[in-house]
């Protein structure tokens, strides 16, 4: 007879896995929570993951409260789809000149990248060139082209083509009589797509979350995005009227929510990332492994 | 005929040449150009005269900057803060990836691994926020029920700096983690299960698999990716310590570090706020250029394929 033997080590590790899984998710479950709350019962109890009183006023609210956040979904819309397009194809590009082993200024190219991961000229002097040389404050573009080239990506990408394109495949094409530029798009091109759309995901993930360039260089409460508008309404909660950046964003905040929709906004604007998440999650992995074997 | 032969050495090359333009022009506009404009710390900005007309100073803004108290706090808290997640992210991804291994249940394994990497998908934006809801001073979880259960008081949390180090070191790892483990995962993957097999002969239970065979093997992978890390030493995640503290100046002694005084006096209207802006990035650009080409000149020594250069 045969007896049922008790993992004893195993259960243990499980359980202490719940309770990390609760302490990851916990956090976001309380302002998911907060967000259903009646305004009322968070003045009188304060924030609860359930709520005392269930209410949809504050996703109501956000969703009437009309022009600025719909423009501001607008813009984050608009600068992630644009940036990803261009940044993957750039990328993508670049990428595969620099993979070529035959590519002459192959060794010069892939140093161009690397050194902007050893050395950057820091905030200050980037500041100063996007806006006093390229001219670029409050202009939508501004949110995109600088986070268009990334030697990051480059290198994932190129290690995309090196393990996934045999270099038999170029020369047979260039025996038929393809040139470079049909030799990429018909046939690199297609047989390289699961390394595209991992770098598209970085990309968009890159442009949806950023509150970064905006900070720096947008002051005009139209053309924030929704990471911005929702810091800009979080200083708000604080009262820091200490902090001069944040003084042009004082229009904006006449139509200030209150706790909870901010919270629902925050749900909104976080939303569609962490739905699509689990799905994409192998290719980010397979980025992330990728990335860090280089060559 | 040496000319011909350039001619048409360029043009055999000049499709590929071409498919690099296109990124060429990203990184001068957005990486090079910034690098050369780093010269503005040694000049006083006028933003009537830009980068290249503003007329130089000499090494005033460095003196400025250094003579500042700030100089000193804000180092200080860049390496500490920086040590505290090297070292205990070391630890803490490595046990990461061990545990997420052991589970039997390898469906449980990927969800938990879901979950635990979920928080490096939200921007620090909406992370101050999920702090916020512990945090707010009348209606968060710690002020209305965690506090009160202790018999504590309630505490003004934006405005008191003593914990700030504590909540920004948990802050950090909670993102982190679930990202840092996957190399480590990887890294158990590539090991021979052989291994395994021989030490379970040899009668060897889990925890002495773990110790002696899953360890060992991650050790070097440990050291390449602590000596990078250490390269970076200088750099901090802005969003950290700007978003989640809010940016709130009572707190700046425990929360200030070097890239968030450079974006804060680079956005003050304070006179000369912008010249020791720039010297603080000056400092922190070539100091991290120092420690990134030192740390990968040692890594290059142990693990070529894992330097940069």
């Amino acid at each position: 007879m045969k007896k049922i033997k008790i993992d004893i080590p195993n259960i243990i590790i499980s359980l202490v896995f719940v309770l990390v899984s609760i302490a990851c998710l916990y956090p976001l479950l309380l302002v998911i929570g907060v967000s259903f709350t009646d305004e009322s019962a968070i003045s009188e109890y304060g924030f609860h993951v359930i709520p005392k009183e269930w209410s949809l006023d504050s996703y109501r609210y956000v969703v009437s409260s009309g022009k600025t956040i719909l423009r501001a979904y607008g813009v984050t819309i608009f600068v992630t789809v644009v940036g990803t397009v261009i940044s993957t194809f750039v990328v993508a590009l670049y990428a595969y000149a620099i993979s070529r082993r035959d590519f002459k200024y192959r060794k010069l190219f892939t140093f161009i990248a690397l050194f902007t991961m050893l050395f950057s000229g820091g905030t200050v002097a980037g500041y100063m060139v996007t806006t006093g040389v390229l001219h670029l404050k409050n202009n939508i573009w501004v949110m995109i082209l600088p986070y268009v080239m990334n030697a990051w990506y480059v290198i994932v990408m190129r290690s995309f083509y090196s393990m996934s394109i045999p270099t038999a495949i170029i020369e047979a094409a260039k025996i038929d009589g393809a040139n470079e530029y049909a030799t990429y798009f018909r046939i690199v091109m297609p047989l390289s797509l699961p390394g595209l759309a991992t770098i598209a995901l970085f990309a968009t993930l890159t442009y949806w979350n950023d509150w970064w360039l905006p900070l720096l260089y947008i002051t005009e409460p139209e053309k924030y995005n929704l990471q911005y508008l929702l810091q800009s309404m979080i200083s708000n909660i604080q009262n820091l009227t200490e902090n001069s950046a944040l003084m042009g964003s004082t229009a904006l905040l006449a139509d200030v929510p209150k706790e909870g929709a901010r919270m629902a906004l925050c749900i909104i604007a976080t939303g569609p990332i962490l739905i699509v998440y689990p799905f994409f999650q192998k290719y980010f992995i397979q980025g992330l492994t990728v990335g860090s074997v280089k060559e | 005929m040496k000319k011909k032969g350039l001619i048409k050495e360029f043009s055999k090359n000049s499709p590929l040449f071409i498919m690099c333009i296109p990124g060429l022009v990203f990184f001068i506009l957005f990486h090079y150009l910034p690098m050369f404009g780093i010269i503005i710390a040694f000049k006083q900005y006028r933003f009537d005269m830009g980068i290249w007309g503003s007329p130089w100073n000499g090494l005033k803004n460095f003196e400025f900057m250094f003579s500042s108290p700030d100089a000193w706090v804000i180092t200080r808290n860049t390496i500490l803060y920086n040590l505290v997640f090297i070292l205990g992210g070391i630890v803490l991804n490595v046990a990461m990836a061990i545990g997420l291994n052991e589970l039997r249940n390898k469906v449980f394994s990927k969800v938990c691994q879901t979950i635990v990497l979920m928080p490096h998908f939200l921007s620090y934006v909406i992370v101050s926020f999920l702090v916020l809801a512990f945090l707010h001073v009348e209606n968060g979880l710690m002020n209305r029920v965690v506090l009160p259960a202790l018999g504590m008081d309630g505490i003004d949390w934006y405005s008191t700096d003593k914990p700030w180090p504590a909540i920004l070191i948990i802050v950090n790892f909670w993102k982190t983690v679930g990202y840092g483990s996957v190399v480590y995962l990887a890294g158990i993957a590539g090991i021979d299960t052989s291994l395994y097999e021989a030490a379970k002969v040899d009668g060897a239970n889990r925890w002495q698999q773990i110790r002696y065979i899953t360890i060992p093997a991650l050790v070097p992978l440990i050291v390449i990716l602590t000596i990078l890390n250490v390269g970076k030493i200088f750099n901090s995640d802005f969003g950290l310590f700007y978003q989640v503290p809010l940016n709130t100046g009572a707190l700046y002694p425990a929360t200030n570090v070097i890239s968030t005084y450079v974006y804060n006096m680079l956005m003050s209207a304070g006179t000369g706020s912008v010249g020791m802006a720039s010297a603080a990035a000056f400092y922190q650009s070539v100091v991290g250029f120092i420690l990134v080409i030192t740390t990968n000149l040692i890594v290059r020594k142990i693990s070529p394929e894992n330097a940069l250069f």
